[in-house]
């Protein structure tokens, strides 16, 4: 049985990819242990382009606060001091590199478009085999409309593809009025994969203290179902790979959404909650199951179930929830 | 050769020779010579080799005591040794000074010469400190310049190694150590080449070692000491031609020759000053300026002070001299002259008494002091001691500078008189320390220093106060090299960075007519005037000055920069001010913001370019109308209800005026009423709290971490409101404590700092907008009137009977009045809350001892202190003795009162008939345990005094001397961590033994605040600080766990952001303990790196990961058969770094070395669980079994 697939023209031995978000690779020996366990590519912690502004300037205030003012004490910490974050990132992700055999996906978030770009060629030069743009953005202001948003997700991807030579994937929330519209455009611009969807954390109200808490969990299960609906939806659609996460699981999980079109799953929850040696359980269920069910390779099963491959394609569609809707009344 | 041109200061050009000639640097840090250090310690860090290749061991000590016994160590054994310090460090390392010279051994120690505390402490510059040690039997080599600080150091390091005299290379306090000026840099082969490896090696060779054994340090007795003491004389005779062999192989080398004595001026003068340090600079350029009008005047230039050669002085000496000043800058009372003086008196009598006088007769000699403290020393000065020295009969030990009503040694002059020339552009900048002003100056003397064939001096002054303090900024920049050693008083260029200070500063009266005056302002170009105080508007008429505005915090607004306007300003500075052209100076500025922020990341770079080129399109011209015609008026620096002491010297001193105050103006023996912080109103928060009090709960936390009394309680009577202002605010008290009662929350307006703690702290939200508390902030303009009426009329409002009210309690301790407001510590600062609470619990019975350090200058730096009074008179008197000594000298107080109470408690037996049986009886009982019983003791005391009055006998009036010592006094020593753990620990700890009833606070920052942040042995292992600029790799001493080792010590550790009930109810215990307390408090600070406004998060989670422990530790619960220590927090919760990584001190090393990040704050987890379990079991001990007492005494 062949469990090989091939995603953003990188030839990986199975389909079970950690994703970007999570501690885990933030540990050169966590990365190797994950290798280990059967993980065929790793995708690397997010560099936050707006985190490292940030953090350099909120140093620089404290740094230099309440200096200059009293003259026994005309500073606080010794002047030659070096914000070396970027540079700490860079050399992280070569090493990384150098640690493992697999595949090693760079993460990037930016806010400009020059932040994306300057980012992007420094990372490829850490020798990294692809690119993931995490694009995190909450469009808050009311008068920015749809098109902006989208426009401005697609002059990212052009800049960044014209100036690293790696394969470039784009991982997306779901939140836009014309999905599969988008998915087209993005795959036009020059996305070598898009990666469904982004889970963004929700906050939370703590009514007691009357606070807005962050509140991180951990997925479930049922996450799987949007990215899985659509990538069903776009496979064979878009001319591009597709990677499906968010609420990967299981083996029985991974199964689905390789049949519903996605070329690799990436997990995270999963790993955090039963730790890395769960990659491994995954395979060995994979296996486990294409045997009983005869299956041959991956390449088999991937789309089987995609929309345009399955027996109700209007399953994925409008109707498909007013069925449901009833089914609960 | 061709060397690089750098602007430095005096401090590093000393430290850049000293850490390439040595192996072995001992420090401590003291102001001003702490820089040093710093970079000592930071060039070690970052693998800076000496001149031999290797990265010199940089050790920190506990005191200057201990780094000199550490230099002597490494001397003998052979390691080529050095040392930086001043005043009281140096004094106190004057006894290894003398073994040191005693046994020959090469060395220099770098001094930034500062003045020894007297009736004072004062930080600034003058030679008291080296003169206190010219008895030592060191060679003194003064400095006069920056360019001589880096040249001296390395002929002194060549000379000492070869003379095997140890040096002395000092320099003037801030006036040279703190002074930026373009000087040439000595490469690293000038100084190759001025050390010879083999007196280093001879050096080498006298060193201990069990290979080739010796003893040196014996003790000799009366039959041999004399003779061995004298064997050293033929080093003495030969150092002073080592010393110019050394200066003439230099001049070689780099050029500049350099002379033991150097003489400048008229070749026939008949009139010399003979004078050392940088008021020789300015001498230098007046006689210059004279002798080239044909005034036949002249000056020596003292370089080799000891050994004295009284040959080489009388050979710089023209022949020509009649009459000679010999300037001093420290003073010596009771001595017939000061040193110079009498050196110069001394080698002139020999000379003519030995027939070698050149000018055949003596001519007339006169001494002088000036400078002292940094006072100024002007050509205007100079003109007169030569005018003096016209005279007939000149004024011996005269003083100039100032003008001594008393016993009238002051020369007056003529305050108009400059000289300085039109080719220099004199620039004076005022800014607020917070907006980056100083820095933009120098990176403005940088620029211009070193990108243009201008030379370039700056030097600043800072006020005293450490929030909202004013800087001033005083800049040349000329084609010649500048000797102007005084600060600027006709300015071509002034520059006012806070629209505020035209209201408090008379800035443009160093205007000079013509001058350029660039003033930032909330106005534009068209209202401006309008809004000028119309002193100022009648100076830029008068003076014709060409006048611009920037709106400089909206252009910082726009670009991100905050409240720094830095790059703003210097950027408008370099448009107007004309010394490049403005694309030449943008295009510099632009450079040199990469070159200053390039390693903090591109984004700090980015934005400051950005306000470089939007501040250009917000600068205008104004036109400047004939008249003027403001109804502004300049404020006046305190209100006219201010006590007459008050108007008389501190107002002057508050307005900058100082100088003019003559000698009988100030006290004799430095001391000073309480209660005069009330009366500088500062006025520098542009938001302060509003309290609502619909929505507050009625806490007082708000109060209570106030760090400067600026909100308050009251609890009072409704009838009490009668004539309250229509908003004044008033609310039923909720709680059992006061019922009936009214409660107003009331803010200073004119005091707060705006550091917003209060408000952070605040529980309350609003139900309605859960953003809202039940105190917001809101902008102060706007209210500051209104609450001015408010505040006046809070405090007139009766404080509650302290009789009724719990003093261990949030609330009720609150409700006290504080005896410690106002006070100039940093805005939100963390170890005022716990002054101004103990001022509240006993600040009317309360003797403070304070250590050197943030709250002995918070505490008592003039114009004004924080300490106050009550309505009857009574608070905390205050002291400080110096750093090191403070636990001793608050034990002298105890010992005091305890003597002085039994004295008092025998004459009153003694006197019992006739005072009235009942009345001793009542007194001598009365335990004081509680406020009422103190109250009662009071009332006793006042009828024992009024009954002693009408008793005619010696007893009676001795007893009425002593009286007051019978109502019970708290004695508190306070200090820092530098002083508790580090220099001051061994006395600490014989006090804590001794076991007399003293409260001893420790107000642990963890690191040296008030130097600027070294580390102490209280730093936390990982923390990032000065003199650990690697990170703190040795965990933090537990002080407390010390201290619980005698077992007869109180002792608790608090944090009052983790639980404030915890600290009062330490402090009330640790007061009523009858033995030595120890109180070791939290206190986050400025040097943290953190949001001071949040710092209380910070404190709650200092204890929360374990790192700070909270406990109580009262040897009494052992005579109950309970363990004495109480844990008062629980079992960490959180992770260290969770806690560290919230403070730029811990985090900053992850950004630039993240493995070692790692590794220490992994060894602080670790710490962390070893403390906890180590305090778990020691709280869990059963004492059950002990019986009786442990109390020591």
């Amino acid at each position: 049985m062949y469990l090989t697939t091939t995603y953003m023209g990188l030839k990986l031995k199975n389909p079970l990819v950690p994703s970007a978000c999570g501690p885990l690779s933030r540990d050169l020996g966590k990365i190797r242990a994950m290798e280990d366990a059967g993980a065929s590519a790793i995708v690397m912690y997010s560099l936050f382009e707006e985190e490292i502004l940030h953090e350099s300037k909120e140093l620089d205030y404290y740094l230099t606060h309440g200096t200059e003012s009293f003259a026994e004490a005309l500073t606080y910490y010794h002047g030659n001091y070096e914000f070396r974050d970027p540079e700490i990132y860079l050399q992280y992700l070569s090493d990384a590199k150098q640690a493992v055999d697999i595949p090693v996906i760079g993460s990037l978030n930016g806010i400009s478009v020059g932040g994306w770009v300057d980012w992007a060629k420094k990372m490829e030069q850490t020798g990294v085999d692809a690119l993931e743009l995490n694009v995190y953005y909450i469009p808050t202001d009311p008068d920015l409309s749809g098109v902006e948003v989208e426009q401005m997700y697609l002059d990212v991807l052009k800049a960044v593809k014209q100036s690293v030579k790696i394969p470039v994937a784009i991982k997306l929330g779901p939140y836009f009025s014309s999905m599969a519209n988008m998915a087209k455009r993005l795959a036009k611009a020059g996305a070598d994969g898009l990666v469904l969807y982004n889970r963004f954390y929700q906050p939370d109200l703590d009514i007691e203290q009357l606070e807005v808490v962050p509140n991180l969990v951990l997925s479930t299960q049922q996450e799987m179902r949007l990215p899985m609906r659509w990538i069903a939806i776009l496979y064979g659609r878009v001319d591009c790979s597709m990677a499906a996460t968010s609420g990967i699981h299981t083996a029985e999980d991974v199964l689905k959404m390789l049949m519903a079109g996605a070329d690799v799953t990436m997990v995270c929850s999963a790993l955090l909650k039963h730790g890395v040696g769960r990659i491994s359980e995954i395979i060995k269920g994979m296996l486990q199951w294409m045997e009983i069910h005869e299956y041959e390779s991956v390449n088999q099963m991937k789309g089987s179930m995609s929309q345009k491959a399955c027996a109700q394609p209007a399953a994925f569609e409008r109707a498909n929830y007013m069925k449901a809707l009833r089914s609960y009344v | 050769m061709k060397r690089r041109k750098v602007t430095i200061d005096g401090n590093e050009a000393a430290a850049y020779v000293a850490y390439r000639t040595n192996e072995v640097i001992a420090i401590y840090p003291i102001t001003p010579s702490s820089p040093m250090g710093e970079w000592a310690d930071a060039w070690a860090s970052e693998g800076v080799k000496n001149i031999w290749g290797t990265v010199p061991v940089v050790q920190e000590m506990q005191s200057e005591g201990g780094a000199a016994g550490a230099v002597h160590g490494a001397l003998q054994t052979g390691a080529l040794t050095t040392t930086f310090t001043a005043s009281q460090g140096l004094l106190l390392m004057v006894p290894n000074m003398f073994k040191i010279a005693g046994e020959l051994t090469p060395t220099v120690f770098h001094i930034s010469a500062r003045t020894v505390a007297t009736h004072a402490l004062s930080i600034f510059g003058d030679h008291s400190d080296v003169m206190a040690a010219r008895t030592t039997g060191w060679a003194m080599l003064a400095s006069n310049s920056v360019q001589e600080v880096m040249d001296f150091a390395l002929i002194a390091e060549a000379a000492t190694l070869e003379a095997r005299v140890p040096f002395v290379h000092f320099f003037d306090g801030f006036r040279t150590s703190h002074e930026v000026m373009k000087i040439e840099e000595l490469t690293e082969d000038d100084i190759r080449s001025m050390i010879d490896d083999e007196m280093v090696f001879a050096h080498r060779s006298r060193a201990l070692s069990p290979e080739h054994p010796v003893l040196r340090g014996s003790a000799q007795n009366p039959d041999v000491f004399f003779q061995a003491r004298e064997t050293c004389n033929p080093f003495y005779t030969a150092c002073p031609g080592i010393v110019q062999k050394a200066m003439d192989k230099f001049a070689s080398l780099v050029g500049r020759q350099y002379r033991l004595f150097d003489y400048f001026g008229a070749s026939d003068a008949e009139r010399v000053i003979v004078v050392m340090g940088s008021g020789a600079e300015t001498v230098q350029e007046t006689v210059e300026f004279l002798a080239k009008k044909g005034e036949k005047v002249g000056m020596l230039k003292v370089r080799l002070f000891r050994p004295f050669s009284v040959a080489d002085f009388i050979k710089g000496l023209p022949a020509s001299v009649k009459a000679i000043a010999a300037l001093d800058r420290t003073k010596e009372p009771g001595t017939i002259g000061e040193p110079l003086y009498q050196d110069v008196v001394t080698a002139l009598s020999e000379s003519l008494s030995e027939g070698s006088l050149l000018m055949g007769q003596m001519p007339r000699v006169i001494g002088g002091r000036f400078g002292l403290s940094s006072k100024e020393f002007t050509p205007a000065m100079v003109v007169r001691v030569f005018a003096e020295l016209k005279k007939p009969q000149p004024k011996n030990h005269f003083t100039i500078g100032i003008v001594d009503d008393v016993t009238h040694t002051s020369l007056d002059y003529d305050r108009n008189f400059s000289i300085e020339p039109s080719t220099v552009l004199r620039g004076l900048f005022y800014g607020l320390g917070a907006d980056g002003t100083v820095s933009a100056n120098k990176n403005s003397i940088k620029i211009i220093g070193e990108e243009t064939d201008n030379y370039a001096q700056g030097y600043f002054v800072y006020d005293s106060k450490k929030s909202g303090s004013i800087t001033v900024s005083h800049l040349r920049f000329g084609p010649d090299p500048i000797h102007s050693t005084y600060l600027i008083d006709s300015a071509n260029f002034v520059a006012c960075h806070q629209f505020v200070f035209l209201e408090r500063y008379d800035m443009l009266k160093y205007a000079i007519p013509g001058a350029t005056f660039l003033l930032n302002s909330p106005y534009g170009q068209e209202d401006v005037w309008d809004h000028l105080p119309v002193e100022a508007q009648r100076q830029i008429i008068e003076k014709k000055l060409k006048f611009y505005v920037v709106d400089a915090v909206k252009v910082a607004k726009e670009t991100g920069m905050g409240g720094r306007i830095n790059t703003i300003m210097q950027t408008c500075f370099f448009a107007v001010a004309g010394v490049l052209s403005r694309e030449e100076a943008i295009a510099q500025i632009k450079n040199s913001i990469k070159k200053t922020y390039g390693s903090k990341g591109d984004a700090v770079v980015q934005k400051n370019y950005e306000a470089v080129d939007k501040t250009l399109a917000n600068l205008f011209e104004v036109k400047v109308p004939s008249v003027a015609a403001s109804q502004l008026r300049m404020h006046p620096p305190v209100p006219e209800e201010a006590p007459e002491f008050v108007h008389r010297v501190t107002a002057l001193i508050i307005a900058s005026q100082g100088d003019d105050l003559p000698v009988s103006a100030m006290p004799c023996d430095g001391t000073f009423p309480t209660g005069t912080a009330q009366w500088e109103r500062r006025n520098i928060a542009l938001e302060i709290p509003e309290w609502d009090p619909d929505v507050c709960i009625q806490c007082a936390k708000c109060a209570m971490v106030c760090p400067h009394a600026t909100i308050r309680v009251k609890v009072y009577d409704s009838r009490d409101l009668v004539g309250a202002p229509a908003s004044f605010k008033s609310t039923d008290y909720k709680g059992p404590e006061f019922p009936g009662m009214k409660l107003t929350y009331q803010v200073a307006p004119e005091d707060c700092t705006g550091c917003g703690l209060c408000v952070y702290v605040c529980p309350a939200k609003n139900k309605k907008e859960v953003r809202l508390k039940a105190i917001n902030m809101v902008p102060q303009p706007a209210i500051r009137e209104r609450e001015a009426q408010n505040y006046q009329f809070f405090l007139n409002l009766p404080e509650y009977d302290r009789r009724l009210v719990r003093v261990g309690t949030i609330k009720g301790s609150q409700v006290l009045q504080p005896l410690f407001e106002y006070s100039g510590a940093c805005s939100g600062c963390g170890e005022t809350p716990y002054l101004k609470l103990i001022s509240q619990m006993f600040g009317d019975r309360m003797l403070v001892a304070n250590a050197t350090g943030c709250s002995s200058i918070y505490g008592g730096n003039l114009p004004t202190t924080p300490y106050a009074q009550d309505k009857q008179g009574r608070g905390p008197a205050w002291s400080n003795s110096l750093f090191e000594d403070n636990a001793e000298f608050g034990l002298g107080f105890r010992l005091t009162i305890d003597k002085q109470t039994e004295q008092a408690s025998e004459l009153l037996k003694k006197l019992s008939p006739a005072i009235g049986e009942n009345l001793v009886k009542e007194i001598l009982g009365c335990p004081q345990k509680d406020e009422a019983e103190i109250y009662q003791q009071r009332q006793r005391v006042r009828e024992v005094k009024s009954r002693l009055e009408k008793i005619a006998s010696p007893e009676a009036k001795n007893l009425l001397s002593l009286a007051d010592f019978l109502v019970k006094k708290s004695v508190w020593i306070v200090g820092g961590d530098g002083w508790a753990y580090d220099i001051g620990y061994g006395g600490l700890d014989h006090v804590l033994a001794a076991g007399r009833n003293v409260n001893i606070l420790v107000l642990d920052t963890e690191v040296y605040s008030n130097t600027g942040g070294q580390a102490s042995k209280s730093t936390p292992r990982a923390a990032v600080a000065k003199f650990a600029a690697g990170g703190k790799g040795t965990p933090k001493k537990d002080l407390g766990l010390h201290a619980m080792s005698y077992g007869s010590v109180y002792v608790a550790q608090v944090a009052m952001g983790s639980s404030d009930l915890q600290t009062v109810k330490a402090f009330a215990e640790a007061e009523a303990y009858d033995g030595p307390s120890l109180i070791i408090a939290y206190s986050h600070c400025i040097a943290h790196g953190i949001n001071m406004t949040a710092a209380m998060d910070n404190q709650k989670a200092a204890v929360n990961s374990g790192h700070w422990s909270l406990y109580r530790y009262n040897p009494e619960l052992v005579r109950e058969g309970k363990n004495p220590l109480q844990l008062d927090y629980k079992k960490p919760k959180i992770k260290i770094e969770e806690y560290a990584y919230m403070e730029t001190r811990y985090k900053m090393l992850t950004k630039s070395n993240p493995e070692a990040a790692k590794h220490l704050i992994d060894l602080a987890q670790k710490d962390a669980d070893e403390r906890w379990r180590l305090y778990e079991q020691l709280a869990a001990m059963d004492y059950s079994h002990i019986p009786g007492a442990v109390k020591s005494s």
